[in-house]
């Protein structure tokens, strides 16, 4: 009896171990975790600043945020890119690895000068880039994103609809985390942190 | 125009389905004629048009503004789901596609619909109160703010999404539209229009919850970009109304083939009772 007793004791003791172990993951990221839902990071674009071509392989090394949208816009952006931009600030050195990926969708109003002018103003890390239409299409399509033109107002103003959301590549291109919207600069800041430290 | 008709992404499953689905069943009525069988041209054309509507609604570009609005998401669903399927069974398919099998074929594809290892799980998903369930549970799977999140977000689960609404979509229409009554093996037509009932409430319920929803439920359509400006509270009000009042008209519709098969049910029954009395006056 006293033996089944300790065999028993015994089994339980090591499934729970083996539980534990199976369980023990890391601790789960700020953003969204995306590894696996998305491809890696792959594109050809012309670089704003210096008109040079660029591809993924330009940024390997990296940890890389692609964002999606254009000058012009009023709110979306803007915060967006200011949250990157804080969250940058707050993590010192680190922040030299990484980059943040402007990719105007709006190239009619968005040119070279422009967006080059847009994109250091946010910081040295970012990097306004362009690209034809069917360029665009393609790049936005690898993500699972689009974007689409509003009708002109009076001043030939228009919106446009455009992916509201950052994508995050780790330092090897593989897609790791989605900044959304309304995430906090400090999970953005801990989060690329981590990627970097990897 | 032509850029329309165009898949917006290619996906083999959808073009394998819906080849094979007409191909099978032009041969079958092809056979059906030869062997002099009736054929009838409503049912028929039924099937060809839900072929048809599954096909647009995944290869063309409606499948692009499907990913990335949420109210033609709803509507594709809606085809996926409900008519596309609906109309596709409503075509007799089980008259028609064993016609487009060779004779030997035939025999043996009865053979294997009637082994223990697909009768068994087929019964069992098509109880009716597991069917109605899945039915519906399938819908507020895909519904549920995280899990959308990840099947708009990836091309593979999207497609399984899909997939799995066409599949299920074909199972619960062929169990309420079969026209063989319970006296011939199929489902009692009372318990049909229960079930359509049964399916019909969470559907208004979750149609309702999402269209008058004070906030959005939805923020993948946002992180992917729409296919135009619109506002996302506007995209989901229409996404919820669509879910809601088309979907349970669809029940509404199926409700009136079960009446005329109950109907057509019954005066055979009667037909066959004055029949009797005629031959053996008392």
């Amino acid at each position: 009896m006293n033996r089944t007793a300790h065999a028993v004791r015994a089994l339980v003791s090591v499934l729970v171990l083996g539980l534990l172990a199976g369980c023990s993951q890391p601790a789960p990221w700020h953003l969204k975790d995306v590894s696996g839902l998305l491809p890696d990071l792959q594109f050809q674009l012309t670089r704003a600043r210096d008109g040079k071509t660029v591809t993924a392989a330009d940024y390997r090394g990296k940890v890389v945020a692609l964002y999606f949208g254009y000058t012009n816009c009023a709110d979306v952006c803007p915060i967006m890119m200011g949250e990157f931009a804080a969250a940058l600030q707050s993590i010192g050195d680190r922040a030299d690895d990484v980059r943040v990926l402007f990719v105007s969708v709006d190239p009619k109003r968005d040119t070279r000068q422009r967006l080059a002018q847009y994109a250091s103003a946010f910081g040295d890390a970012f990097v306004g880039l362009r690209g034809d239409m069917s360029t665009l299409r393609e790049v936005t399509k690898r993500y699972r994103t689009t974007f689409g033109y509003g009708k002109p107002d009076d001043n030939g103003f228009y919106e446009v609809s455009h992916s509201t959301a950052a994508f995050i590549f780790d330092r090897k291109g593989n897609v790791r985390l989605l900044a959304q919207q309304d995430a906090p600069v400090g999970d953005i800041a801990a989060d690329l942190t981590r990627l970097v430290q990897e | 125009m032509l850029h329309y008709l165009a898949p917006y992404e290619f996906y083999i499953e959808v073009v394998a389905f819906c080849a094979v689905a007409v191909i099978a069943y032009a041969r079958g009525l092809v056979v059906r004629r030869r062997e002099g069988l009736p054929v009838h041209a409503a049912p028929a054309i039924g099937y060809f048009v839900g072929v048809i509507l599954v096909y647009a609604v995944m290869h063309t570009w409606l499948d692009y503004l499907s990913q990335y609005m949420f109210w033609v998401h709803r509507t594709q669903h809606l085809v996926l789901h409900h008519l596309g399927p609906f109309l596709i069974v409503l075509g007799r398919p089980h008259e028609v596609l064993p016609h487009a099998l060779p004779p030997r074929a035939r025999a043996r594809g009865a053979r294997i619909l009637r082994h223990p290892l697909v009768r068994v799980p087929y019964r069992i998903v098509q109880q009716p109160v597991i069917a109605s369930v899945l039915f519906v549970g399938l819908i507020y799977f895909w519904l549920t703010p995280a899990i959308h999140f990840d099947a708009m977000l990836s091309n593979d689960l999207y497609r399984v999404m899909n997939g799995s609404m066409v599949v299920d979509g074909l199972l619960f229409w062929w169990l309420i539209v079969d026209p063989r009554g319970s006296l011939d093996g199929g489902l009692a037509f009372g318990t049909r229009i229960l079930m359509l009932w049964m399916v019909m409430i969470p559907q208004i319920a979750i149609g309702a919850y999402i269209g008058l929803h004070g906030s959005i439920l939805y923020d993948v359509y946002a992180v992917c970009g729409r296919a135009w400006p619109i506002s996302g509270m506007l995209d989901q009000r229409l996404g919820g109304l669509i879910t809601w009042i088309p979907g349970a008209m669809m029940s509404v519709l199926g409700a009136l083939v079960v009446f005329r098969h109950w109907l057509r049910e019954s005066e055979r029954a009667e037909a066959r009772r004055t029949s009797t009395l005629e031959t053996f006056p008392s």
